[in-house]
C-alpha cells in the first residue's frame, strides 16, 4: 500500500461560497492547510461554521468553489478522500441501545479497521470510560457521550480532523484529553480544523485563526 | 465491514423489540380481521385470500420503512456510515439486507399459518411463503429510495407512501398472481419468474439510487 509522503498532503478550499435557504453564509472562501497546522474556526451561531466543515468533509455541497484534497477535488475523489478524514459533528453518532464498547468497535468496523474487545477497552480507557464501558449509551452523560465520540479519533488513521464544536459538554479534564489528543495528532503530522467558542490555546507548529461572520 | 453493519443493526432491533413486533401484529390483525369481517364461506376466501396476504404484507412493509434510516438520521450515525471508505452502495445493502431481515423475513415465516385462515391447500401456502420470499426483499429494495428521499421530512410515511406505491404496485399484482394461479390451479411459474425478474433488476438499481438520495437528506 502506497502511503502518500506527509509532505504532499494539503487540504485546499477554493473559493467556497455557501447559502443556506436565502442567507448567503460566505462567499469566496480559500485557504489551505498543510500537515501539523491547525486552523480554528471562529465566529458567531449561525455564521456558517457547521456548514463550511461540512463542505470540507465531503457531506454537502458548496453553492461555488472547490474543495481540493492533494490537488484533486474530492467530489472526484469521493471514497478516497474519506478514508483520509475524521469528522466530529454536533452529533454524537452514538446509538442508544449499544454500550460503549459496542458503539466503539463497530464505529472502528465499519471505518475498515476492527477492533478487538482488549483494544477496545484500552481506548475507552484513554478517554476515561473504563467504568462505562458496559454501559448502554443512552446511560451515559453529554459530556461521556461526547467523549465516546472522540474515541472514533483514536482510532482512525485519517491525516485531517475536521471537529465541530469538539469541547462541547466537557468538563475540564476532558478538555485537557482532548487539547492532548488534538496536539498529538498534529505533532504526527497531521492536521485538523476545529470550530469553537472557546480557545483552544494549543502549541501546534502554525495555528491560524479563521473568522466567519 | 457489510457483516458488522448488518449485525449492529440486527442487535439494535433485538434491543428494541416493540418497534419490530408492531410490524408483525399490524400484518396478522390485517389478515386476520378479513375472514372475521367478510364471512366464512371457503370459496370467497380462498378467492380473497392472494391479495389479501399481500396487500398486508405491503403495507405492513410500507409502515416499517421510516426505520431503515430514520434512527441513524437522527442520532447523526447515517452521515458517518457515507463517511466511510466504504462504497456508499455496500452501505445501503447492508442495510437493506437488515431491515428486510427484521421487518419482512417475520411477514414470510407467519403467513403461511395466515394462510390457513383463508383454507388454502399446502400446495398454495407453499407458493405464498415463495412469492413473499421473493417480492418482501423487493419491498424493502425499493422502498430503501422512498426512505432516502424522505429522511428528516415531516409527514414522512405519507410521502413514503405515495413514492413507493407506484413502484410496489407490479409486486403486488405478481405476487398475489401466483398465490392465485396457485388457488386455481394455473401455472405459477410465469409469475414467479416475473418475480425474481424484479428482484434482480431493482438489486441492480435501488442501490444506486438510495445512496444518492442519502446524501441527499444527509446534505
Amino acid at each position: 500500500m502506497l502511503m502518500p509522503v506527509l509532505s504532499d498532503l494539503m487540504l485546499e478550499a477554493n473559493d467556497l461560497t455557501c447559502v443556506r435557504g436565502t442567507r448567503r453564509l460566505f462567499r469566496g472562501l480559500s485557504f489551505m492547510i498543510q500537515p501539523g497546522e491547525l486552523i480554528e474556526l471562529r465566529g458567531p451561531n449561525g455564521s456558517g461554521k457547521t456548514s463550511l466543515l461540512r463542505i470540507l468533509c465531503g457531506l454537502a455541497t458548496p453553492a461555488a468553489g472547490q474543495v481540493l484534497w492533494n490537488g484533486l477535488n474530492i467530489r472526484d475523489l469521493k471514497d478516497e478522500y474519506f478514508g483520509d478524514v475524521a469528522y466530529l459533528g454536533h452529533q454524537n453518532a452514538v446509538k442508544d441501545e449499544l454500550t460503549a464498547v459496542e458503539n466503539l468497535r463497530i464505529a472502528s468496523a465499519v471505518s475498515g479497521r476492527p477492533l478487538s474487545q482488549t483494544e477496545a477497552r484500552d481506548v475507552l480507557a484513554k478517554v476515561g470510560l473504563t467504568q462505562q464501558q458496559n454501559l448502554p449509551a443512552r446511560a451515559l452523560s453529554a459530556g461521556q457521550r461526547r467523549r465516546l465520540a472522540m474515541t472514533r479519533l483514536l482510532t482512525s488513521k485519517a491525516a485531517l480532523w475536521i471537529l465541530d464544536e469538539v469541547l462541547t459538554s466537557l468538563d475540564d479534564t476532558a478538555i485537557n484529553l482532548s487539547r492532548e489528543f488534538i496536539t498529538a495528532h498534529l505533532s504526527s503530522g497531521g492536521m485538523a480544523i476545529v470550530a469553537t467558542h472557546q480557545d483552544l490555546n494549543l502549541t501546534a507548529p502554525s495555528v491560524r485563526r479563521l473568522l466567519l461572520s | 465491514m457489510f457483516g458488522w453493519l448488518v449485525w449492529r443493526d440486527l442487535v439494535l432491533a433485538w434491543r428494541r423489540r416493540s418497534d419490530v413486533l408492531a410490524t408483525v401484529f399490524f400484518f396478522i390483525i390485517v389478515t386476520s380481521l378479513f375472514p372475521l369481517g367478510i364471512g366464512p364461506e371457503p370459496e370467497t376466501l380462498r378467492t380473497i385470500a392472494p391479495g389479501v396476504v399481500w396487500v398486508a404484507a405491503l403495507l405492513a412493509s410500507m409502515l416499517s420503512l421510516g426505520r431503515m434510516f430514520g434512527n441513524d438520521f437522527q442520532d447523526g450515525t447515517l452521515e458517518q456510515l457515507l463517511l466511510t471508505p466504504q462504497p456508499a452502495f455496500l452501505v445501503v445493502l447492508a442495510k437493506i439486507l437488515a431491515h428486510w431481515l427484521v421487518s419482512e423475513l417475520p411477514l414470510v415465516v407467519i403467513a403461511p399459518l395466515l394462510g390457513l385462515q383463508f383454507g388454502l391447500s399446502e400446495n398454495t401456502l407453499v407458493i405464498v411463503v415463495v412469492s413473499l420470499l421473493l417480492g418482501t426483499p423487493v419491498l424493502s429494495v425499493i422502498g430503501s429510495i422512498g426512505a432516502a428521499l424522505t429522511l428528516g421530512l415531516r409527514a414522512a410515511n405519507v410521502l413514503v407512501a405515495l413514492l413507493v406505491l407506484p413502484l410496489y404496485i407490479p409486486v403486488l399484482i405478481f405476487g398475489s398472481g401466483a398465490v392465485q394461479a396457485s388457488v386455481t390451479g394455473t401455472g405459477t411459474q410465469a409469475w414467479l419468474l416475473l418475480l425474481g425478474a424484479t428482484l434482480t433488476i431493482s438489486l441492480v438499481f435501488a442501490p444506486w439510487a438510495t445512496s444518492a438520495a442519502l446524501r441527499i437528506s444527509v446534505e
